[in-house]
């Protein structure tokens, strides 16, 4: 009988698919169950946040940002705080820094909990997940504290963060940051020895130095594939410079090095929150200039000035001067960057953001190419997606 | 604490400013004409530049073995309508080898073609994907330009400043047809847009007066 030629099958993935880590259609192009060419359809969550922005004031904006990677929404206000900061020349007072720092690795543990711990599920083991929410809870119970929302949360500001931390706080991230250590080896115990996880991870999705560079990667993913950047070390900002803590370097490149480096991170990031507590200034948390901050409420029952100064912040709020500027950070699954232009009046005239999901998720072609169909998914996870910061 | 002091420079990137101009001077040195203009501002390196030296510029910013931009962080465009040339793209360069950033400026006239850099830097494929989809901009030379973000048969180009916020069309399900159906948008109320240029001083001029014209230079 004479060769025959199979047609490859397309199969659709998603968008309502538990392993598709929220509303992603991929197309795939099957040869038997090799994937010949993946073709991620992302947009499914576009909310057009960089056009709303446009016509929002400065402060208007920030809320937006959490609703980007809403797993670590801190460490993304971060960003733009930090651009504005950047271009209105203000100093954050010490215990902002601190503050901000401090919720920004809280802010990395939540989202590598919760990303190790879906891959987990993706790969099939349930428990993780069910271990891991209950520190998440906690976790968010300190965002609670701290600013009253446990997801989006609008704490960070130009100029510093909101409003102080209440009495205790410290002492009860103090306590479970002592427990966590422990929550990680079990974790650990779980996965990373695992048979069945390593054969769904290991040498699954290998992506070398030179292509995670072309690919645009960053974060964990980048530093998975030995490549030693983390803008915290290369770039810091706010108070990093004072903090001790290594930057873990995977050698692989495959989805399990993704995972190692991230169990890392959190523990790395613990020292850190350790630093911050224990160093933690006293002052005050936001930067004493009116025209960008809002007055205190005591002083606005007899000042009024500061009266005028709320008015004015909270209706027409801050002028950014004309230019433009890029800011990044190291959010918990890579650089996130603001790109602004600024017109010189309340609003930004442009302003990009730069997801590190985004072009995570454009590799995806070139990642999955001849794996099975099950590795899609293993891969999928290992990479940390958020539709929120993809399709903005 | 908290009062007012200026930041040395753009605190994000710390690379001392005497290795930012040695780099300036290095780079105006390598490429030559492909440059109209080099700046360093907040920190970081800008070049401006013309469509048709793009990818030699792009091709020698990542080759060259001082400058060594190895990594395409982003890529985006940005809308002026009054400018003779509408758009200007906006390419952000990493080096990592020197910790360095740079932003390549080229204006792009609607309905011209602005050369494609996926064949260069593959973080580019998207990216000009997102910037077609948003602005229109058309990438000679790219692989798989479909729009990316917005739905499936949408028109229009949404970044553009003459896009209403609220877009054209909304979607609803309709129970007789059983499917979504697209509609003319219907407000109930005009988006209402406030004009914050008051005949007062307003907020002018007070930030710091200092950090103004330092940041003014941006640009």
């Amino acid at each position: 009988m004479a060769e025959m030629q199979i047609k490859p099958i397309t199969m659709n993935f998603g968008p309502q698919h538990p392993a598709a880590h929220g509303v992603l259609r991929l197309v795939l192009e099957m040869d038997g169950e090799v994937i010949e060419r993946a073709d991620p359809h992302v947009g499914l969550l576009h909310r057009g946040t960089e056009k709303l922005i446009e016509h929002k004031t400065y402060l208007q904006a920030l809320p937006y940002f959490d609703r980007l990677d809403y797993v670590s929404p801190m460490n993304q206000e971060h960003a733009w705080a930090l651009s504005i900061e950047k271009a209105l020349g203000i100093t954050v007072p010490r215990r902002a820094q601190y503050i901000r720092v401090l919720y920004c690795e809280i802010g990395r543990i939540l989202n590598h909990i919760m990303n190790l711990t879906t891959f987990a599920i993706d790969v099939g083991a349930m428990t993780p997940l069910l271990w891991g929410f209950e520190e998440r809870e906690q976790l968010m119970g300190f965002y609670e504290r701290a600013c009253g929302a446990r997801l989006h949360a609008a704490y960070f500001r130009p100029g510093g963060v909101h409003q102080d931390l209440p009495d205790g706080l410290l002492d009860e991230i103090s306590q479970w940051a002592a427990k966590f250590p422990s929550f990680i080896d079990d974790l650990e115990m779980l996965l990373t020895d695992n048979r069945i996880f390593k054969q769904r991870t290991v040498d699954i999705g290998v992506i070398s130095e030179e292509d995670a560079l072309d690919f645009g990667m960053t974060g964990p993913c980048l530093r998975a594939s030995g490549v030693a950047w983390d803008l915290r070390k290369t770039q810091p900002y706010d108070v990093y410079p004072e903090m001790e803590f290594d930057v873990p370097i995977g050698k692989t490149g495959d989805c399990y090095a993704r995972y190692l480096v991230r169990v890392e991170e959190m523990r790395q990031s613990l020292r850190i929150i350790d630093q911050c507590i224990a160093n933690m200034p006293e002052g005050p948390v936001l930067a004493e200039n009116n025209k960008v901050t809002p007055p205190k409420r005591g002083e606005m029952k007899n000042s009024m000035e500061a009266l005028i100064h709320h008015f004015k912040l909270y209706t027409e709020g801050f002028h950014v001067p004309e230019g433009e500027s890029y800011t990044a950070v190291e959010a918990p699954k890579g650089e996130f960057g603001v790109y602004v232009v600024a017109d010189g009046s309340n609003r930004p005239y442009r302003c990009k953001i730069r997801a590190p999901g985004f072009y995570f998720m454009a590799a995806v072609d070139h990642l999955s190419r001849g794996h099975m169909l099950a590795d899609s998914v293993a891969i999928i996870g290992s990479l940390d997606v958020v539709f929120g910061e993809i399709d903005r | 604490m908290g009062e007012m002091d200026q930041i040395e420079d753009g605190r994000p990137t710390d690379t001392a400013p005497s290795a930012l101009e040695t780099m300036v001077v290095h780079l105006q040195h390598l490429l030559g004409d492909a440059v109209s203009s080099a700046d360093i501002s907040g920190g970081q390196i800008i070049l401006r530049t013309t469509s048709p030296a793009l990818i030699t510029l792009l091709t020698s910013l990542r080759d060259d073995v001082v400058a060594s931009f190895n990594q395409l962080t982003d890529l985006t465009a940005v809308d002026y309508p009054d400018r003779p040339e509408r758009f200007e793209m906006v390419y952000q360069l990493l080096s990592m080898k020197n910790n360095m950033r740079l932003r390549i400026l080229m204006p792009v006239d609607e309905g011209q073609t602005a050369p494609s850099v996926v064949g260069l830097f593959n973080s580019a494929n998207w990216a000009e994907r997102e910037v077609w989809d948003m602005f229109g901009i058309f990438f000679a030379g790219h692989p798989d330009l479909r729009r990316l973000l917005t739905d499936y048969g949408f028109e229009g180009h949404p970044l553009r400043k003459d896009f209403p916020l609220t877009g054209h069309v909304e979607v609803r399900y309709d129970d007789t047809l059983r499917r979504v159906v697209n509609e003319p948008v219907s407000l109930v109320q005009e988006f209402r847009d406030f004009d914050f240029l008051s005949p007062w001083e307003g907020m002018q001029g007070q930030i710091d007066a200092g950090s103004a014209d330092k940041v003014g230079k941006g640009e």
